[in-house]
């Protein structure tokens, strides 16, 4: 624990927060010192967000006390909060895309900006003090993910700063880029600016963080110096004595491929999207491959036209095939009568309508098993395998009949992956299964990945949680602006070396058809 | 064609413009604040005719104009407060603006059908109106259409050069982040809104003040709706508006250019042409459905509250 | 602001069928005091516009004959909208249906078998559905808003019309007055009873009806086409596909409104003229979301403005009061709908309650 001399920067006490349906913040301490860089640890869903907001002032607290340098205050709205010297780095970047660098920050600064050519000078000094070099008349748009949260610090650098938010930040990062913002962050912090440092990764948090305070259900479950902690403890601390947690599971080598992306390259028209080249991918029936990668690379791209809502020409049908069929030019109902079966990024709005029901929402996948007749839909069947789904999944909600927006994240999470498996793929590919799931949750998800591997099918898993793909994957990957690196066998590799993968340091492969293709077919 | 056609033309064609022009900068402010607000042809009827009635009891046309724009913007009041306020569906929220402006107009001006005013007369600027080909068409029109100029300019210095079209086009673009940024989301909307009733409400004012000095049931024909689509047409770009607003004005006017040419065409099929140019050039600019998505205001449309 | 809005956490059935009841209240409320403000008595003026055109047996068919087309037009819209595909142009596709009906009337009207109305139907229906279909082809192919073009095809569907029936559908021998001849007993619509004047459209209404319904509750076409409208993405990313869908829903909903084109021309009016509909397309919209987009509601919604127009026309003879209180009274419940409608996601609290809430509770937090 902490005891700083002086008076804290920020102390919150007694916070509450309630929603309809859940309270988010359940009496929160925390103090922050000058110049600390403080951890705010915890899983999805445990209340980080909720407290964030509350700090910067887009919320009110229902109760409790927040001072600032020993004084007690309401923080009215953000631009009280930035007038105080409190900056927020969004994990959604608030940034507007068709704006400039410039206009973007003169946006947040108001009228202290004076305009944007006033500001342009401003913003090359500061930006380039700090190591984050920026143009300030380049358009949004044309930024990498890892720029744009440049120009959201040298945003918040750009006033007083006296107390940095960061919202997880390095989950658009490679490991590279985490480093180098470390760097800019102790730089601050040696300053004299104290640094909030939200997160869920230990061991960022134990390499940059002076203290910790973890959030559990809402509450805090304890105060700790992270240095000081192992893994397991600051574990216990954010998801308690839960069991089955970090889990190994053993890796395998598959069987025949099933899925094959033949130097698969495609142009995007699209001036914000990317370009895949030469993608060269085998997903054997029988192991789950992981392909890692910062948003933007290619993966939405590379989704699309393994779902069938990209297709291809029938020219090139014979780009992608499973089990030798050609089906790049197929749309998204004959690859799954193929056997096909696909977990989108997105749960609302994509891999579920949200307004619909979870019995409609099952239908809306499995249809072309058995549950029309004659262009009628056979209501009892689509019941019976929406219950089915519930029950196998452990999906908690009252009934079928609930509308799928009314289900918690990982919930809903575990009926869309659920309502795959038990259309027996011969092929999933699942985009960010556990991406903002909670803890019990994403274990259950990657225990239902492990058995449909065991029980024969191919899964090819894209995620940007590293530690997912090298807990649950036998062979991985990267994909960095629209080329993937070799695979190799997870258990050969490590994190260190797939970072760079992810920063495009890696040789294309190879042409010419490999040999244990060849081998594979001779074993059968 | 000889000169002084071309010269009556395009005065012409600058006069069937403005009313377009007029609705589709209000739209256009609008629109950029992310709101999309399908009621211009009830604003519109609503504006004519109270600026009509006040005009002909009054004697006074600039209190018709005042009025009018009063009008438009007390309907869209209406309508900022459902789509807005409650957060309803902005088209449905729309069409019932147009309905019951439409409604309204006609139940309000009922009895004034056909009554004779002295509207607006063109007032030529000595020297300048008598340059050939342009002048009478810059330099000798009425007073709103003057004004129509210099909002013109207004809109385009507010959007293009201002913090506050920085504002607004933020807001239209992503409001969530302007709303963490601590920028007024609904209340940038609510008066964007509101400027684009009280052009609505000019517009129509102009129509019954100054176009054709009289009231009729539905008198604007749809130019509410022709508006609409001139700032899909203009990509949301303020000088392809006004230049968009004239080539519509000329297409209304064709009947003009056929009597020049001593072409007799029956005038229901003339009459369907500006409807036709409409969808035309919607179809000829809404192809490429890529550049559109990269012009229009990303949240145009979409219901929106803060803090969620 | 005296009230304040507190969200529920999810919808509220009764408020789904309760509100556009509110509505309905709300705007005869307002109607009644826009009487009184004119000089009217307002119950007397309510009772002129509501109760008494249903006086008598001739009035309730009246009612139902005003009520087929926009039942039709609006059970239409309802495919289309569940699609959230904005078909404004059903006035359009109306008239349209009316003018291909007439032109097939007038080409066959010295027919004696009844295939005669066949033909007339056909041709109206298949017409108002090209109409339909050419805002889908606008959109599928151009990406043009269905929105605008379907408008636009309103005024030139309105323009083409009038050519017409001022040109070549004029009635020779009718004294130069815009209007067809009558067309021939065989390609009318029979009547349903003797009294009055409910013809056979009645049973053309009721089918579709039905068959709007089995294709928006238990087909799976109709399962696709409300996936479309509530989730765009979902519907591309299980192979439903767009284009196809958008076609169906504006060639039902312009058949549909071609139906009711015909219907009137063939039905009542027995010939073509201008003034075919006094909005019936438009006001079809008001009904499809009083109705929310259901069948039976729209069947009563539909019912309750037909009454709206058989209440204008009766007070504007007896009372004077222009026509237009029709179109005004559906705006404003539109209007009332909309706000209403806001209801079922959000509770109403008073503020001063709330007030005297948050104050013990920040008192009892003290304590």
């Amino acid at each position: 624990m902490s005891n700083s001399p002086s008076v804290p920067r920020l102390q919150l006490s007694g916070i509450s927060k309630r929603y309809p349906g859940c309270l988010a913040n359940d009496r929160i301490d925390l103090s922050i010192a000058p110049g600390e860089i403080h951890a705010l640890l915890g899983e999805n869903g445990a209340g980080k967000s909720t407290l964030m907001k509350i700090i910067y002032g887009v919320t009110q607290p229902d109760s409790g006390e927040i001072r600032w340098h020993g004084e007690a205050l309401k923080m009215r709205d953000p631009a009280m909060a930035r007038s105080l010297g409190v900056g927020m780095v969004f994990q959604h970047f608030s940034l507007f895309e068709t704006l400039t660098v410039a206009e973007n920050i003169a946006l947040a600064m108001g009228a202290a900006a004076g305009t944007p050519k006033q500001l342009e000078p401003k913003i090359r000094e500061v930006s380039q003090r700090y190591g984050m070099a920026l143009e300030p008349g380049r358009l949004m748009h044309s930024l990498s993910i890892g720029e744009r949260q440049r120009v959201e610090i040298v945003r918040c650098l750009m006033q007083d700063i006296k107390l940095l938010i960061l919202d997880e930040p390095t989950s658009v990062l490679t490991p590279q880029e985490a480093d180098e913002l470390f760097v800019t962050l102790r730089r601050l912090a040696a300053e004299g600016c104290s640094i909030l440092f939200i997160s869920h990764k230990l061991g960022e948090v134990r390499a940059l963080c002076q203290s910790a305070t973890v959030l559990r259900g809402g509450k805090v479950s304890g105060h700790c110096v992270p240095a000081e902690c192992s893994d397991l403890q600051l574990a216990r601390l954010m998801v308690g004595d839960a069991e089955g947690l970090e889990s190994s599971y053993p890796k395998v080598s598959g069987g025949l491929p099933r899925l094959r992306v033949d130097d698969l390259s495609w142009h995007n028209a699209d001036p914000f999207g990317c370009h895949l080249s030469q993608i060269r991918l085998e997903v054997r029936s029988g192991e789950i491959v992981g392909i890692a990668g910062v948003a933007g690379n290619g993966q939405d791209e590379l989704l699309a036209l393994l779902s069938g809502e990209t297709r291809l020409p029938r020219s090139e049908r014979e780009r992608i095939s499973l089990d030798t069929q050609p089906i790049a030019d197929l749309y998204p109902d004959a690859r799954r009568k193929l056997g096909l079966a696909f977990v989108p990024a997105e749960r609302l709005g994509h891999g579920a309508v949200p307004d619909m029901s979870l019995s409609d929402n099952a239908l809306l996948t499995a249809f072309q098993h058995g549950l029309l007749s004659k262009g009628l839909i056979q209501r009892g069947k689509v019941r019976a395998l929406a219950d089915q789904i519930i029950q196998r999944f452990a999906v908690k909600t009252p009934d079928a009949d609930a509308p799928a927006r009314s289900l918690s994240g990982g919930n809903l999470q575990k009926f869309i992956l659920g309502r795959e498996i038990l259309q027996n793929p011969k092929l999933l590919v699942a985009a960010h299964p556990t991406w903002g799931v909670d803890v019990g949750a994403a274990a259950s998800i990657h225990r239902a990945l492990i058995a449909l591997r065991d029980a024969g099918a191919a899964i090819l898993v894209i995620s940007e949680d590293l530690d997912e793909l090298f807990q649950i994957s036998d062979r991985i990957g990267a994909l960095c602006s629209g080329k993937l690196s070799p695979l190799a066998a997870t258990a050969e590799t490590e994190a260190v070396e797939v970072g760079r993968w992810m920063a495009g340091e890696f040789a294309p492969i190879p042409t010419t058809t490999s040999a244990p293709a060849a081998t594979a077919a001779g074993l059968s | 064609m000889d000169l002084d056609l071309l010269s009556n033309i395009f005065y012409a064609m600058v006069r069937t413009g403005t009313p377009l022009l007029l609705v589709a900068l209000g739209e256009l402010i609008c629109e950029k604040s992310g709101v999309l607000n399908l009621g211009q042809e009830g604003m519109m009827l609503f504006g004519a005719v109270i600026g009509f009635i006040v005009a002909l009891s009054t004697g006074n046309l600039w209190l018709g104009v005042l009025l009018a724009m009063s009008a438009g913007m007390l309907l869209s009041m209406l309508f900022a407060a459902v789509a807005l306020g409650f957060n309803a569906n902005q088209v449905a929220t729309g069409l019932a603006l147009t309905i019951f402006g439409v409604g309204l107009s006609t139940f309000v001006g009922a009895a004034w059908v056909g009554k004779p005013l002295a509207g607006f007369e063109p007032i030529a600027i000595p020297l300048l109106s008598e340059i050939p080909l342009i002048g009478r068409m810059l330099f000798a029109q009425d007073i709103l259409v003057y004004l129509s100029f210099a909002l013109f300019g207004l809109v385009a210095w507010v959007l293009l050069k201002s913090s506050i079209g920085l504002i607004i086009q933020a807001v239209g673009e992503n409001p969530d982040a302007a709303s963490a940024m601590g920028l007024p989301v609904l209340r940038v909307r609510t008066l964007a809104v509101l400027f684009g009733g009280a052009m609505a409400g000019l517009a129509g004012g102009y129509l019954s003040l100054a176009y054709t000095p009289m009231w009729a049931e539905n008198m604007t024909a749809g130019r509410g709706w022709i508006a609409l689509a001139l700032v899909v047409f203009a990509s949301w770009r303020v000088f392809r508006v006004l230049l968009g607003a004239y080539l519509f004005g000329l297409a209304s006017i064709i009947h003009l250019v056929a009597q020049g040419i001593g072409l007799s065409i029956p005038s229901n099929l003339l009459a369907m042409l500006p409807y036709v140019a409409t969808i035309l050039v919607l179809v000829l600019l809404s192809r490429d459905a890529i550049k559109t998505r990269l012009f229009a205001p990303v949240s145009l449309g979409k219901p929106w509250q803060p803090g969620h | 602001m005296l009230l304040s809005l507190e969200p529920r956490g999810q919808q509220s059935r009764a408020m789904l069928w309760l509100s556009p009841l509110l509505a309905a209240v709300l705007t005869l409320c307002s109607g009644a005091l826009l009487f009184a403000l004119l000089g009217h008595a307002p119950l007397e003026t309510l009772h002129t516009l509501l109760i008494a055109p249903l006086a008598d047996w001739y009035g309730v068919s009246e009612l139902l004959v005003k009520a087929l087309p926009i039942l039709l037009c609006a059970l239409g819209l309802a495919v289309a909208y569940q699609a959230r595909i904005w078909n404004i142009g059903a006035e359009g596709q109306l008239l349209l249906g009316a003018l291909a009906g007439s032109a097939m009337a007038i080409q066959i009207i010295d027919w004696d078998s009844r295939w005669a109305l066949v033909w007339v139907v056909l041709a109206g229906v298949a017409a108002g559905a090209a109409w339909g279909g050419l805002t889908a082809w606008l959109r599928t192919q151009f990406n043009a808003n269905e929105i605008l073009t379907s408008i636009m095809l309103n005024y030139i569907a309105l323009n083409l019309l009038l050519f017409f029936v001022h040109g070549p559908l004029k009635d020779p021998v009718g004294f130069n007055f815009p209007e067809s001849a009558m067309f021939g007993d065989a390609s009318r619509l029979p009547l349903v009873s003797e009294d009055g004047r409910l013809h056979a459209g009645l049973y053309l209404a009721l089918l579709a009806l039905v068959a709007v319904w089995v294709l928006l509750h238990k087909s799976f076409l109709g399962f696709q086409i409300k996936v479309l409208g509530l989730d765009r993405r979902a519907a591309g990313f299980v192979g439903f596909r767009e284009k196809r869908l958008v076609w169906f829903a504006l060639l039902v909903s312009g058949g549909l409104a071609g139906l009711a084109g015909v219907g009137e021309v063939a039905g009542p009016i027995g010939q073509l003229v201008p003034q075919v509909s006094p909005g019936y397309g438009y006001a079809a919209i008001t009904v499809a979301f009083l109705g929310r987009l259901n069948p039976l509601g729209i069947l009563f919604a539909s019912l309750l403005m037909a009454l709206l127009y058989l209440g204008g026309e009766n007070a504007q003879m007896t009372m004077n009061l222009p026509q237009a209180i029709t179109q005004l009274f559906q705006g404003m419940m539109l209007f009332f709908l909309l706000a209403c409608d806001v209801l079922i996601l959000y509770r109403p609290r008073l503020k001063l309650k709330w007030a005297q809430r948050k104050t013990k509770a920040t008192a009892e937090a003290l304590a």
